[in-house]
């Protein structure tokens, strides 16, 4: 289990417990926190659940995978520390992440 | 006006096979799907990927799977409307009135809506300004190439549309590419033409830049670009092109009275009917307690919704449940009988 912290566009800070093994996206689609639509349901797809990373979190996290760099082009203003939160796979080490959504998903 | 048994909102794999089931048990249909092809999700946003739960199939990808439901459709002869947006479904006496982005018309007693998450629109750029210029100066898509010959026109996007639109429009135009990194995910070949033209001095590279503002009157005249580290440059520009891919948005359909809960219409479980009589919804788009959203739920909903259809369609007749292995009425329709 990880405390997973969602700051929307509107900065609301959510702050949730969510499962090992669950990733961030579903986390936040299971809670209800808006922002996050993850039109394609967690298929690396859509590019619609893409988030921003606190940067100093952005070592520990799992390294991206072949193809999210590309779904990341088709996101709504992209950063440095752009992610898709169907991507990352929550565990206790990822506990205490803070993510920001963006003002859109397209 | 078009007078049809049941019109089906999109042509995925849902709409597919809920177009063989009314086809199947003699109801005539129409298919609208705003995308260019048949095969929606499937054929849009993994028609390379390898499915593994489809019964009986062990292993497809969206294109395959999409083929093989147009081969089963073979027998029947149903008339796709694709390219084209439903954008009006209006209550007339016991019908519904069913218009397009295009202007066609349809009067049925059945709507079923197989939409998916929506339709296929265009991703667009972030500033609010680009929508001043848009399908003026600024395109998602290129349709006459004509206008572009003798100007200056800044493409951004890192895949294929982009890449294949920059080498294109380089022979006759002044072309700036501009990407938000450095590697692209056109095809190799195309790449390596870029860099070629780049070399030779036929395109103007930008990478790591995004654009972040627009100007111009009435039409576009520059357009500024910031790079990773924060620079702006300022580029003139005749015509912007954006190729971000498709998203796909809800649309029109929230404007039809239906019961929507986040972006799925809630349906019963026994007919795939919305609140309103006549309009049903299935596959990714409906939801009812205990929904999965897999392809092969979408076949059952499908099949449902079909058969609720019959009543309205033919008012008079009684629905019989037949197998195809034994009907010689269904065996006729699908051509295996004289």
């Amino acid at each position: 289990m990880a405390k997973i912290t969602y700051v929307t566009h509107d900065n609301q800070s959510h702050t949730i417990d969510v499962d090992n093994g669950l990733t961030v996206m579903e986390g936040a689609v299971q809670n209800d926190i808006p922002g996050i639509d993850a039109d394609c349901g967690g298929g690396m797809a859509c590019a619609t659940c893409h988030v921003y990373v606190k940067e100093d979190w952005l070592d520990k996290l799992p390294k991206k995978e072949d193809g999210e760099e590309d779904m990341l082009d088709m996101a709504f203003e992209p950063k440095k520390n752009s992610r898709l939160s169907c991507q990352l796979i929550v565990s206790d080490g990822l506990d205490g992440l803070i993510v920001n959504i963006p003002s859109k998903q397209g | 006006m078009k007078k049809t048994d049941a019109l089906i909102i999109g042509a995925g794999p849902t709409g597919l096979f809920t177009a063989h089931q009314l086809k199947l048990i003699g109801l005539d249909c129409e298919v609208v799907d705003n995308l260019d092809k048949i095969g929606g999700q499937c054929i849009e946003l993994y028609p390379d990927k390898p499915i593994y739960d489809i019964p009986a199939v062990p292993e497809c990808t969206g294109e395959e799977l999409t083929n093989n439901l147009i081969n089963q459709l073979k027998p029947f002869d149903i008339k796709f409307h694709l390219n084209e947006r439903v954008d009006e479904v209006k209550r007339d006496d016991d019908n519904w009135f069913v218009k397009t982005n295009s202007g066609k018309t349809f009067l049925t007693p059945n709507v079923i809506i197989a939409g998916g998450v929506g339709s296929f629109e265009p991703r667009k750029f972030p500033p609010k300004e680009c929508e001043k210029f848009e399908n003026k100066s600024l395109f998602y898509s290129v349709k006459d190439k004509k206008k572009f010959e003798g100007k200056t026109i800044s493409i951004f996007g890192g895949g294929d549309s982009a890449l294949d639109w920059a080498v294109e429009l380089s022979k006759t135009s002044k072309v700036n590419l501009v990407h938000r990194r450095d590697e692209f995910r056109g095809a190799q070949a195309t790449v390596d033409k870029i860099k070629e033209l780049k070399n030779a001095g036929k395109i103007q590279l930008f990478t790591k830049y995004q654009l972040v503002d627009v100007k111009g009157s009435s039409q576009l005249e520059n357009i500024d670009i910031k790079h990773d580290d924060g620079e702006i440059k300022n580029l003139k520009t005749d015509y912007v092109l954006g190729f971000f891919g498709l998203i796909m948005q809800l649309g029109p359909i929230a404007d039809w009275g239906l019961n929507i809960d986040k972006k799925t219409i809630k349906v019963d479980t026994e007919k795939f009917e919305t609140n309103q009589k006549g309009i049903y919804a299935v596959g990714d788009i409906c939801t009812y307690p205990g929904k999965l959203k897999l392809i092969l739920s979408g076949f059952h909903e499908g099949a449902l919704a079909a058969r609720a259809c019959f009543k309205l369609a033919r008012p008079n007749e009684k629905y019989r449940f037949e197998f195809t292995t034994t009907s010689s009425k269904l065996l006729k329709r699908l051509g295996k009988k004289e």
